[in-house]
């Protein structure tokens, strides 16, 4: 791979700015593509807890049956909120634009993204589409309560500000696939000499896959959205029943984005894995094209399943068993790459570092989140569970369990070289003990409760849910509690954490050859890439100190 | 007499138990096998790791056979499905309204209810519409669900077995109220059933919203 780009001590990309501007300016207005990921970072990790808060909230609801802190309008706009800020303002984001851009451009060998400017720029849409969000909360009128899937006929009906926070996400959307075209450009035009496709490391090419979902999928919700905006102000009848619409179209139209989404979450998440495994084992990645094509598999077999959530939804029992066929085949990639992941474990020489153990945790519930998939897929089970907490705690595991626990490892992973500190291990083991046991604590029960009848999106439940719906507020007090731990000592290392040193794990991608943090432009020369991207023969002749 | 309450039950049962039967093996195969790979190659014990780019067999392998078993599952759920929504021709149909936030039951005599009466052993056939926005008529006793819609009809089909009383929830998110839809599914004997519908002194909706 590289050789000899290193040179240690050079400003870094905090001291050197691209504009003329210093301080805070310097900042915004900036266009290097790891100042971006930063402002990316602090923004959506501010958003993440905020999310974190409301669901805490709405778990204290459900501690106890009957009302505990809210009233039931409170209660629906809490879920609500949780998961439209979840969903389009921490995890379709998340992995992508903080370490999207940070490391996508490094891992190739290039000195930034292929248009710096609309980079920028898609961070402030990012910022607006988020801002009308919050503005929605502030307005007279409510906040929206029709949940995070907008179903017609109810955000017809309802009376909170439903427009703004539809209008937010659309705004979030242009952010979205101008940041799936600034990737996708970057990928095919920006390579350094001798980096071929599958010279590329895994995160590339699943950033890669995602680009392309973003860009494709993302208008779909677009303009569905626009048109749910013009039927509340305008009455078109093009969803509404009552003016001769058809709702099952909102719900064909909603989900041919969303379900993709669900990939745009996930996918990026699988490439820090394919990232971490390799560097903690210190071999080479077992199945390197199966794990490489099996991303554009999931990118491309992810839209031909979106039905899958409309089972019950009164569309024609053709279409479900066509839709539930497609599905099992869609669990076939991603069980391709858990299998490669634990066969890279294979004679390795295995270090379980913090990311290293976040990734063990990530393997165990994403296979729980990705196994329980298999009975929403089947028509007989899924008739019964759908809609109740089985289909919650479900997405919670491979979402929350496999994004979030990612979004983690993924921290813990590049945090020494984002900031050129190191956190403590021992703090850091214990926060991945303890987000796992809050996190089963939490969703698993759900599961439970989900088989034996419990319907989501429930403000009050009947009393053989009790002991369950406990147990799981139990959880979300450890799980929160652990996040904010893990938040503060990480803030902590920051300031006051050892240096780290260019290459700490010993990895081998590109970004363990240049310094922490990196120099504005990354690289002082373009490297010539003659290594396979997990190749640790090359520790050897990188001439980096790691510890 | 089966001791459950619809035959559907035990498909979906056995269903659900062939799928996480299997799951389980998968998951608990692939956590021991990291979790000793971790142990056993332990950079502590000092082995040279060594480079395996891959092997096609293995692949081939965990494709073929995840598919053979996802094939199996679809099979499974497909059929259990396919019953459930075939209902005979002679089902004896009820008319089912969803509103915000009550259900109303109207019986082919005019009879009209919020709680859902049904005879034992006779195919029922639930012919559903909404008079708002979209719910969805679940009965967890059963297994079963279905939405319900403004402007179209839609139907849900069962056979009770067991004389007794099933909680009927709403499973699609219909605003304030949503969680507190809740009536009964009663199943009587055919006789009694027969003399329940035939009684016009019995109370007309509304009638006791049960919990």
């Amino acid at each position: 791979m590289a050789n000899g780009t290193t040179t240690v001590n050079e400003k870094s990309f905090y001291q050197q700015s691209t504009n003329k501007y210093s301080g805070i300016l310097s900042w915004l207005l900036t266009t290097d593509h790891k100042r971006i990921g930063i402002m990316y970072g602090v923004t959506i990790l501010f958003f993440f807890l905020v999310g974190v808060i409301l669901g805490v909230l709405m778990r204290l609801e459900l501690m106890a049956p009957g009302k505990t802190i809210v009233d039931a309008q409170t209660y629906n706009s809490l879920f609500t909120l949780h998961g439209v800020i979840m969903i389009f303002l921490f995890i379709i984001p998340g992995l992508p634009a903080i370490f999207g851009n940070f490391f996508l451009p490094i891992q190739i060998g290039a000195r930034d993204v292929a248009f710096p400017r609309l980079n920028l720029l898609s961070y402030y849409i990012y910022v607006a589409g988020a801002l009308l969000a919050l503005l929605a909360v502030i307005l007279p009128g409510g906040a929206i309560d029709t949940g995070w899937t907008f179903y017609i006929p109810y955000s017809i009906r309802s009376n909170t500000n439903v427009s703004l926070p539809l209008l937010a996400a659309f705004v979030l959307g242009f952010s979205s696939i101008l940041t799936g075209l600034n990737f996708i450009t970057t990928v095919h035009r920006m390579r350094a000499p001798g980096m071929t496709f599958f010279k590329m490391p895994l995160f590339v090419w699943a950033t890669y896959a995602t680009a392309w979902i973003q860009i494709i999928a993302t208008p779909v919700i677009g303009i569905t959205i626009v048109l749910v905006i013009l039927e509340r102000l305008f009455g078109v009848g093009i969803f509404d029943p009552a003016l001769g619409g058809d709702p099952i179209l909102f719900q064909h139209l909603f989900w041919i984005y969303s379900h993709p989404a669900v990939y745009i979450m996930i996918l990026p998440a699988m490439g820090v894995v394919s990232e971490i495994i390799p560097t903690f084992a210190r071999r080479t990645i077992f199945g390197y094209k199966a794990i490489a094509i099996s991303s554009l598999a999931i990118a491309f077999v992810g839209y031909l399943v979106w039905a899958h959530h409309m089972f019950t939804s009164g569309m024609s029992d053709t279409a479900r068993w066509i839709f539930s066929l497609l599905t099992f085949i869609v669990a076939l990639p991603s069980g391709v790459k858990i299998f490669n992941w634990v066969a890279t474990m294979y004679k390795g020489s295995i270090d379980p570092k913090p990311p290293f153990l976040w990734v063990m945790s990530f393997i165990f519930l994403f296979s729980i989140g990705g196994l329980t998939g298999l009975v929403l897929g089947s028509l007989a089970t899924d008739i019964h569970v759908h809609d109740t907490y089985f289909v919650v705690a479900h997405f919670h595991f491979v979402m929350f369990g496999g994004t979030g626990t990612i979004f983690f490892a993924a921290i813990h992973y590049w945090f020494p070289k984002m900031f050129g500190r190191l956190y403590n291990d021992k703090l850091a083991t214990l926060g991945v003990l303890g987000f796992f046991i809050g996190f089963m604590l939490l969703y698993f029960p759900k599961f439970i409760m989900g088989y034996m009848g419990m319907p989501r999106r429930y403000y009050d439940y009947l009393p053989e849910f009790a002991s369950l719906q406990l147990i799981s507020t139990i959880g979300s007090w450890v799980l929160a509690a652990t996040i904010f731990f893990i938040v503060g000592y990480l803030i902590h290392a920051l300031f006051k954490g050892p240096k780290a040193g260019s290459n700490p794990w010993g990895g081998v991608t590109l970004e363990w050859h240049i310094q922490s943090p990196p120099t504005m432009e990354n690289f002082k020369e373009i490297p010539k890439i003659t290594h396979e991207p997990y190749d640790f023969s090359q520790l050897k002749e990188m001439k980096n100190e790691y510890s | 007499m089966s001791p459950v309450p619809t035959q559907h039950v035990e498909t979906v049962d056995f269903v659900m138990l062939y799928i996480v039967g299997i799951s389980v093996i998968l998951l608990l195969g692939i956590t021991a096998v990291m979790i000793y790979f971790v142990f056993k190659y332990n950079r502590k014990k000092g082995h040279q790791p060594v480079d395996i780019h891959g092997n096609i067999w293995l692949e081939i392998i965990w494709i073929v056979v995840p598919t053979l078993l996802v094939l199996s599952m679809f099979y499974f759920g497909y059929t259990g499905f396919r019953d459930y929504r075939d209902i005979p021709d002679n089902a004896y149909v009820i008319q089912a309204t969803a509103r915000m936030w009550a259900w109303e039951f109207a019986y082919e005599n005019g009879k009209k209810l919020d709680t859902l009466y049904v005879p034992q052993g006779i195919p029922i056939k639930l012919e559903m519409k909404s008079a708002d926005v979209t719910h969805s008529l679940y009965i967890p006793a059963f297994r079963i669900k279905e939405d319900v819609m403004f402007g179209k009809t839609t139907y849900l089909g069962f056979t009770a077995e067991q004389v007794g009383s099933y909680d009927i929830a709403c499973a699609e998110y219909c605003g304030l109220n949503h969680s507190m839809m809740y009536t009964k599914v009663k199943v009587l004997p055919e006789v009694q059933f027969n003399e329940w519908l035939s009684k016009k002194d019995e109370p007309v909706y509304p009638t006791e919203m049960e919990k």
